[in-house]
């Protein structure tokens, strides 16, 4: 039984296809990608160096909003991620990455910016002997 | 196999408790999940510089801020190089399926091309960057600046290595069971190295010119 079943995979060339592997993308899946990813990468820089929203904090969350969205749009039409690919596996791997990223991330900057305001008052230093 | 298992025992010989016949696995089967475990392991390698940058990026030391140098023109030119390089690979992958070995190549050049374009925009920024006194030892934000976007400079140019090596080995061997895979291998990290960049012109430049 499961000798056979193998001999058949091993005698397509594709024979990971089988075990759930990569997917492939089609010509117009890329082409979406890319015109998707046209637009969020020209709306970011067209706000930053037109300054049309005059509010910074605005304009960095729009710009970290679409940044988000580009990435998002990569990983599904550039990199094919999906629930099934190796049977979910890299769906797993990315997921266990993201939380490490985020835990990272967050807690770097979140203790160094209090480690900042809790530093002594950095101007005196000069007049120190 | 249980009943294999179970019919062993009962004839009074050691009992087996594994299966026994060789399991085959076909060359290569696991090699997309392994390289994409690595591209994971890789991506927290930028997280972590993305976090030092982070905590680095507002300490100049009373030296130049991103305003006075980032010129978000060259990074617009520089964005476009590598998103173009990232289509073009794709359509290198379709060729790819499709057996046509000879428009695979073309568009693995062309990639290649696009891809030395960026190296290039951003090698003259960071020499113009050096040029006006802002060298990685100048401010915690020139060393953090310098350390990430130069580590995303670097696997471009490892990407290009490989890119010249599996074209002379397509163009030697054909597009073998083996190439094919190589080739998806480059290919998730060609795209993977433009996410990364996804991340840098938003938090590095955008974000900057907006400090």
């Amino acid at each position: 039984m499961t000798t056979d079943s193998h001999a058949l995979h091993s005698n397509d060339g594709h024979g990971h296809d089988d075990h759930g592997g990569a997917a492939h993308g089609s010509l117009k899946s890329y082409l979406i990608g890319f015109g998707l990813s046209v637009i969020l990468t020209a709306v970011p820089f067209w706000l930053v160096m037109t300054g049309t929203i005059a509010d910074k904090a605005v304009t960095a969350l729009i710009v970290l909003v679409l940044a988000a969205v580009q990435i998002v749009v990569h990983m599904v039409y550039f990199l094919h991620m999906n629930t099934r690919s190796e049977n979910g596996w890299t769906m797993m791997a990315m997921i266990f990455t993201v939380v490490m990223v985020v835990i990272a991330l967050t807690g770097s900057l979140w203790v160094m910016h209090h480690l900042n305001i809790n530093m002594m008052p950095m101007h005196d230093m000069s007049q120190m002997p | 196999m249980s009943v294999a298992t179970s019919r062993i025992s009962v004839q009074g010989s050691e009992p087996v408790f594994h299966v026994i016949d060789e399991h085959d696995h076909p060359e290569g089967a696991s090699t997309m999940l392994g390289f994409w475990i690595y591209l994971m392991s890789d991506c927290l390698i930028f997280a972590m510089l993305f976090a030092t940058y982070g905590v680095l990026g507002g300490n100049y030391a009373a030296g130049p801020a991103p305003k006075d140098l980032f010129d978000l023109k060259l990074v617009a030119l520089n964005t476009t190089m590598l998103l173009l390089s990232s289509i073009t690979y794709g359509f290198a992958m379709l060729t790819m399926e499709k057996s046509k070995i000879g428009q695979t190549q073309l568009w693995l050049a062309i990639t290649g091309l696009f891809g030395l374009a960026f190296l290039g925009i951003e090698l003259t920024e960071f020499a113009h960057m050096i040029h006006e006194g802002a060298t990685p030892q100048r401010s915690a934000f020139l060393s953090s600046f310098f350390t990430l976007v130069g580590t995303h400079g670097l696997h471009v140019t490892f990407g290009l290595v490989w890119l010249v090596t599996l074209m002379v080995q397509t163009a030697r061997f054909g597009l073998t069971t083996a190439n094919r895979r190589r080739l998806m291998c480059l290919s998730m990290f060609w795209h993977f190295l433009d996410v990364v960049w996804i991340g840098v012109f938003t938090f590095v430049y955008l974000l900057g010119m907006l400090r």
